[in-house]
């Protein structure tokens, strides 16, 4: 990933994108139920998710390899939703290795230069180069089954860039590889995405994956969008109890309602959204396991239950008096004394928390 | 130590399978290629193969080719077309189950039972010629007997085997290879030309060596439907070693079977070939 990119593979201005109340069913089933999204030029946008909330069926409308029932999709402020695949100006890369096997990785590369008439001299110089650019050069003449996943996929987001796309879709295409390959190439494909602009859906279901990656995240359900916002946003400030629940770990704490605050185990603590219920009403707090401080105490109020050590982080979980069982995140030096079965204090961190009935 | 000794004794679960093919291919082609080359006494000539390759054994030849040729050509071509249409259809559905099932029990029927089902269905006599003939459309002028009835029958079993053999090399073609053509801007054609044809002309040129091959060694059929009539190699051979034409002749017979050898081995070699180069995009 060292080559030095021409200039042609420049940033060039990203094209805004903009999907306008998709619906799409299969019999009974609603993959689609409204999707709207607006993606702006240059932006990298997740589609996170469960599996079957309906991501890679929008990714698929949008590259014109399904149709919707209703809805639009715009680029460049341009209805393509009657647009074929073949002339939308788009890219993907798929999940499964999609490399067309009887060709070379330089000839995959080159295909979409083949089909837009460019020389056969000028398809292998721009080919050279962008197998250059994914650190592939030594690779043009090995088929994709020389290669090994990793390579294979680096080859599909180079065939996908030669084109020079208006948008790149990403369909999963790190999660058939292996945990370090994955994260490296996570990094490169964000690396590029960034230096040439190209405006990007990234289908994932991996939080990770999506919270590490985008500009903004759109987590959906049941084929609706349920939230779209920065990471961080989406991570911190969750609008719903299910981005809440889906992105990250979440504690659900009994507590008790009381205006703009929440009891929970004698502490007070305000919250995102007043519930629209009576003071002094019981509800559920979500609480993130970084949000909960546990600490080693002859005379607890908690007893540990098990600890899982995850490197600079420990994982101790506490049993509350009522049965409850608590996940907290501590460093792992601040753990070292909560061993399963000893007493300990809890604590909340004092940030605004998520309740919901 | 031990996964070596275990090793040698799971080989031995070959053997029976060894032993067969030995007995039962290794031995009949030896005695076939050393007979060609005896004479009666036991003597080495190559008068045999002189006659063979001379009329009217050359014309056998020839006969057999064409109509191995034409069956595999037509076979080919349609097998891939109904191949084709079930492999548009859903996975487990009925459709590819009965034309799979069906395939794979129409593929192996042939010999006596199929030429009688076809004299029985379209012969002068036909139950189907006596239907059409009462509807006015009259096939009876159609020979069973010929070159055009052989082709015919044989196209019954030439067609299934060929959607068995082309049938997995059809599913082979993952769909992501033509989203992903038609996604860089490839049209249909294109994807076909460039992709899904180069992909598929391997197989499919093996499984018309195949066929070939099917149809060039076939004999009960052609013999039962015939009764010697078209001279087809296989048929010749049984004439010159039941000894019909005339007495000693088994060393003729002999050549015969070398020139099918040969020409079937090369059929198959040609398969293996084509085999090879579809495997070079797999390893």
């Amino acid at each position: 990933m060292t080559a030095t990119i021409d200039t042609s593979t420049e940033a060039r201005p990203g094209s805004p994108v903009r999907l306008a109340g998709l619906r799409r069913g299969y019999g009974q089933v609603t993959a689609l139920d409204g999707l709207d999204l607006d993606i702006a030029p240059g932006e990298l946008v997740s589609l996170l998710g469960p599996s079957g909330c309906g991501k890679t069926t929008a990714l698929r409308i949008v590259a014109g390899l399904e149709h919707s029932d209703a809805g639009a999709v715009f680029v460049d402020g341009q209805d393509i939703t009657k647009v074929p695949a073949n002339k939308r100006d788009m890219a993907m890369v798929f999940q499964s290795y999609s490399l067309f096997p009887n060709l070379t990785a330089g000839e995959n590369v080159a295909f979409g230069l083949r089909l837009r008439g460019v020389s056969p001299a000028e398809r292998r110089k721009r080919s050279g180069e962008l197998l250059e650019l994914v650190g592939l050069n030594q690779h043009y003449d090995r088929y994709a089954t020389q290669m090994s996943g990793g390579q294979q996929q680096r080859v599909a987001l180079a065939r996908a860039l030669a084109i020079e796309p208006k948008v790149l879709l990403l369909d999963e295409p790190l999660s058939a590889l292996d945990a370090k390959v994955r994260v490296q190439l996570r990094d490169e494909i964000r690396g590029l995405q960034q230096r040439l602009g190209i405006t990007t859906l990234f289908v994932t279901h991996d939080q990770e994956e999506a919270l590490s990656m985008s500009d903004r995240v759109a987590v959906m359900n049941d084929g609706r969008l349920e939230q779209c916002a920065s990471p961080d946003e989406v991570y911190t400030r969750p609008a719903t109890p299910f981005v809440a629940a889906f992105v990250g770990a979440m504690n659900r704490i009994g507590g008790i309602a009381s205006g703009t605050e929440v009891e929970i185990l004698g502490q007070r603590l305000s919250v995102t959204q007043p519930p629209e219920v009576p003071a002094g009403s019981k509800v559920t707090a979500l609480v993130r396991p970084e949000s909960v401080l546990i600490s080693p105490a002859v005379a607890g109020t908690v007893r540990v239950a098990r600890s899982s050590f995850r490197g600079p982080v420990t994982r101790v979980t506490v049993e509350l008096p009522d049965g409850t069982e608590v996940d907290s995140d501590l460093p792992s030096s601040a753990a070292v004394d909560l061993r399963p079965g000893a007493l300990a204090d809890i604590r909340f961190a004092p940030e605004p928390v998520m309740v919901i009935r | 130590m031990k996964f070596r000794n275990r090793q040698r004794l799971d080989v031995l679960g070959l053997l029976p399978f060894l032993a067969y093919v030995v007995v039962f291919l290794g031995v009949p082609t030896v005695s076939v290629v050393v007979g060609a080359f005896q004479d009666d006494t036991g003597g080495w000539t190559l008068s045999n193969i002189g006659a063979a390759a001379g009329d009217p054994y050359l014309h056998a030849f020839v006969v057999s080719t064409e109509i191995s040729a034409l069956t595999a050509v037509i076979g080919a071509l349609v097998g891939l077309a109904i191949a084709f249409a079930v492999s548009a259809s859903p996975p487990g559905g009925v459709l590819r189950q009965v034309v799979s099932t069906a395939s794979g029990v129409l593929a192996y029927f042939a010999g006596v039972p199929l030429a009688f089902a076809f004299i029985a269905a379209i012969g002068s006599q036909g139950l189907v010629t006596r239907w059409l003939g009462a509807l006015g459309l009259d096939i009876s002028g159609f020979s069973l007997f010929g070159f055009a009835g052989i082709t015919v029958v044989y196209l019954y079993f030439q067609i299934p085997l060929m959607v068995l053999v082309i049938f997995p090399a059809l599913e082979g073609l993952r769909p992501q290879w033509q989203e992903a053509a038609s996604n860089l801007g490839a049209s249909r054609w294109q994807y076909w030309r460039l992709v899904g044809g180069p992909l598929l002309l391997p197989p499919f040129l093996g499984a018309l060596m195949l066929l070939f091959a099917n149809s060039f060694a076939a004999y009960a059929t052609a013999a039962a439907l015939t009764n010697g009539i078209i001279p087809l190699v296989p048929i010749q051979i049984a004439a010159v070693m039941s000894g019909n034409v005339a007495v000693g002749q088994e060393n003729l017979g002999n050549a015969l079977g070398l020139g099918m050898i040969l020409i079937v081995g090369l059929a198959l070699a040609g398969y293996a070939w084509m085999q090879r180069r579809t495997s070079r995009w797999l390893r």
